[in-house]
């Protein structure tokens, strides 16, 4: 997917004057935030469980498979082999789309029936295909919604449609269903359910993402609410999982444990409606599976993380909680940040993955309140990861000009008492004058974002210092 | 931990009032000067005290971000704690200072040092010196704005609130939502002033519904950016105040 996340400022602009958006994002973001503190609320209320105790699990786990990624993918590799999968490893996009197309050819499709997959969306993998001449159909209904209308991209990682209301939903099956309106989402999901059954049942090739692999069994486990996972992974003979080398973890034991904390986070549910550990090729003694399973291992900017300061990252296991959270993201939604993944953890992959010149609005489009942080299951420090990205702006030099001079102007000037004192008063009756007399400025050239939407309240009129020294002089008060 | 009043030695304490009390609104620093000298303390106030380097830092500039730092460290050396009236400030201090330093052990433990006698202004009244009783007497009702760094960085949720419930005349409105961000976000409501707009809409709303006299925070970033779109809003009844203020009372 080509990235569009250098043009955040004017996306976001355009999704703040969008008012059905707007609408669309607060009802979507109460659902997600008071689910996920009821299902803490609720795991918390049991006899020595603890919520907190459970993300440094989590993280713990997930450090150690970063720690010996290469151990831990060999050890995979061997146990989904010796089950009959084969495993193929992509450095990036591009080989992800030859080598899908290469198996699809191999066996002789024309049609792949698709679970949601992000690493996909990385790729551009629906268009390769469809180039290729083999139909994509997406499965999985957000993503069924946004591929018939027009290919759309998902806004968020674990619900594609957030940004949709059931009207628009409506609106678009009636149109492309040719059927009538309906305005219950349990009759628009019978519909999309009837659509995409035949396609189930015609495609040669069910292709899927992986939320976790399990080491010790070279298993792929899927999280899903919908069922088509099932479908895409058991009825077509062919089954390609596409997913990242840091999706690892080592055990069952393991997956359980990160298994308490996705769905919680994610949803606020306390385990989604299935869940799927898929081991190897169809056996003699099974009655559905695939014949053919291709686990593609992808890179894509993954590996050069092990071992730096950005390395936290690769704990993420895609809850969207950050998201979820993020007073960001809650008032530009998804779609502003322009490339496949949003909100905070969208923020630190974006410039790491599609180069740093290349999405420099992002690591500053926060406030850094750390209410992502707080709610990652996975402990990823993101505010920190951000304020990182933004040092290494400023190691590259690429920010602009004016803000790296009045940067280190200003940092001169307070390095330097008597200095900053001066300019300190100087300022206060600067913007004392711009008040005119009234306890507020409404317009400052020097800050016109600010004064665009607020009022500046107006300096008392003198310093803290100015005052102080005074009182010092008057008092004999203690100072140094 | 020794009481005030309890030795023959005042605590030293110094107080950072940070550059936006300087600059913007001197009385919150006075006001913490005097709850502190209330408290029993002996407060001192370095002249030489600029910023902590808190912009710089959250802008990347680590270089500018150590050597304030440094300053700073030196300035408050020698004291017994360090209040800073801002969660935002004292975050920088306690959480942020001590990593400024990876590949300079010597300052880092200066660093760590500072960071350990340093404490947010309501965290301080409540955690180290207990008090049981403040200066102030104002009278009304009051919702409190949880600012973001003293929320998650120094857990000071429940410290303001305890000195609050010591006014008879104050009556606590909690808002809905009152841990989230108000958009501040320093240079963020500069840089993206319409994002940040849309995030203190939504603050400014959650405040309105209470239909509080005031809205009572512990930072200036935010009071500066609630106000002023409170006002901008059309909203010149809903008084916007730093903790300190309503505590200590008028001088």
């Amino acid at each position: 997917m080509r990235s569009q996340a250098m043009f955040f400022k004017a996306r976001a602009g355009d999704k703040l004057a969008d008012r059905q958006l707007q609408a669309n994002l607060g009802k979507a973001k109460s659902r997600f935030v008071e689910g996920r503190a009821q299902a803490v609320a609720d795991y918390d209320a049991a006899p020595g469980a603890d919520f907190e105790a459970l993300r440094d699990a989590a993280s713990a786990i997930r450090d150690r498979v970063l720690g010996n990624l290469d151990v831990w993918l060999e050890t995979f590799e061997d146990k989904a082999r010796a089950r009959g999968a084969e495993v193929l490893y992509a450095r990036d996009g591009a080989e992800i789309c030859r080598l899908v197309v290469d198996i699809a050819r191999r066996h002789g499709v024309t049609k792949a029936a698709k679970s949601k997959s992000m690493l996909s969306e990385e790729a551009g993998l629906n268009e390769a295909l469809a180039a290729a001449g083999i139909e994509p159909v997406e499965t999985d209904l957000g993503e069924y919604i946004l591929q018939i209308n027009d290919n759309e991209p998902p806004s968020h990682i674990i619900a594609p449609v957030f940004h949709k209301s059931k009207e628009e939903v409506a609106e678009l099956f009636a149109r492309t269903h040719h059927t009538p309106k309906k305005d219950d989402i349990a009759g628009m999901a019978r519909e999309a359910r009837e659509v995409l059954r035949e396609h189930f049942m015609s495609a040669e090739m069910g292709i899927s993402g992986a939320n976790f692999l399990i080491a010790e069994t070279g298993s792929v486990a899927l999280v899903t609410n919908e069922g088509n996972g099932r479908m895409v992974t058991t009825l077509p003979k062919v089954h390609v999982v596409v997913t990242g080398i840091e999706k690892l973890v080592p055990t069952l034991e393991d997956f359980s444990t990160l298994m308490r904390l996705l769905p919680r986070s994610a949803t606020g549910q306390r385990i989604s409606n299935y869940v799927s550990v898929l081991t190897g090729v169809k056996g003699e003694d099974d009655l559905d599976g695939p014949e053919h399973l291709y686990v593609i291992l992808v890179d894509n900017g993954r590996a050069s993380l092990v071992g730096t300061e950005f390395e936290p990252m690769l704990r993420c296991i895609r809850c969207g909680a950050c998201m979820n959270h993020c007073p960001v993201y809650q008032s530009v939604g998804g779609h502003a940040y322009g490339w496949v993944y949003p909100g905070p953890m969208g923020s630190v992959l974006t410039p790491l993955y599609t180069g740093i010149e290349n999405a420099l609005d992002l690591p500053h489009a926060s406030t850094l309140c750390n209410q992502c942080g707080v709610v990652c299951p996975v402990k990823i420090p993101l505010p920190e990861l951000l304020r990182k990205l933004r040092e290494k702006q400023v190691e590259l030099k690429l920010r602009p000009w004016r803000e790296r001079l009045a940067l280190r102007l200003w940092g001169w000037v307070a390095s330097r008492p008597a200095l900053y004192g001066f300019a300190a008063r100087t300022a206060v009756r600067y913007l004392n004058r711009l008040a005119g007399g009234t306890d507020r400025i409404r317009a400052l050239r020097a800050a016109p974002e600010w004064t665009a939407g607020r009022d500046l309240a107006a300096p008392e009129g003198r310093t803290f210092r100015e005052l102080y020294a005074e009182r010092v002089r008057h008092e004999g008060r203690t100072t140094r | 931990m020794a009481f005030v009043g309890m030795t023959e030695e005042k605590m030293r304490v110094g107080l950072f009032v940070t550059c936006l009390v300087d600059l913007m609104r001197p009385r919150i620093g006075f006001a913490a000067l005097r709850l502190l000298e209330a408290a029993g303390c002996e407060v001192v106030v370095p002249s030489t005290q600029t910023c902590c380097g808190q912009p710089a830092f959250n802008s990347g500039d680590t270089r500018v971000a150590r050597a304030l730092a440094l300053k700073l460290i030196a300035e408050f050396d020698g004291l017994d704690y360090v209040v800073v009236p801002s969660g935002s400030c004292g975050g920088m201090i306690r959480a942020h200072y001590p990593q400024l330093f990876d590949d300079d052990p010597a300052a880092a433990a200066r660093a760590r040092a500072l960071a350990a006698r340093t404490f947010e202004l309501t965290d301080f009244l409540v955690s180290v010196l207990g008090v049981g009783g403040v200066p102030g007497d104002f009278e009304g009702t009051v919702t409190y704005h949880d600012s973001c760094s003293g929320l998650r960085e120094l857990g000071v949720k429940a410290q303001p609130r305890a000195l609050l419930a010591h006014m008879p005349g104050v009556e606590l409105k909690e808002m809905a939502a009152s841990e989230e961000c108000c958009g501040f976000g320093g240079l963020f409501s500069v840089k993206f002033g319409d994002i940040s707009t849309r995030i203190v809409d939504r603050k400014c709303d959650n405040i309105r519904a209470t239909g509080a006299d005031a809205v009572v925070l512990g930072d200036l970033g935010c009071m500066l950016n609630i106000e002023g779109r409170l006002r901008r809003r059309g909203d010149e009844r809903t008084r916007v105040l730093h903790v300190a203020e309503v505590l200590a009372g008028e001088d």
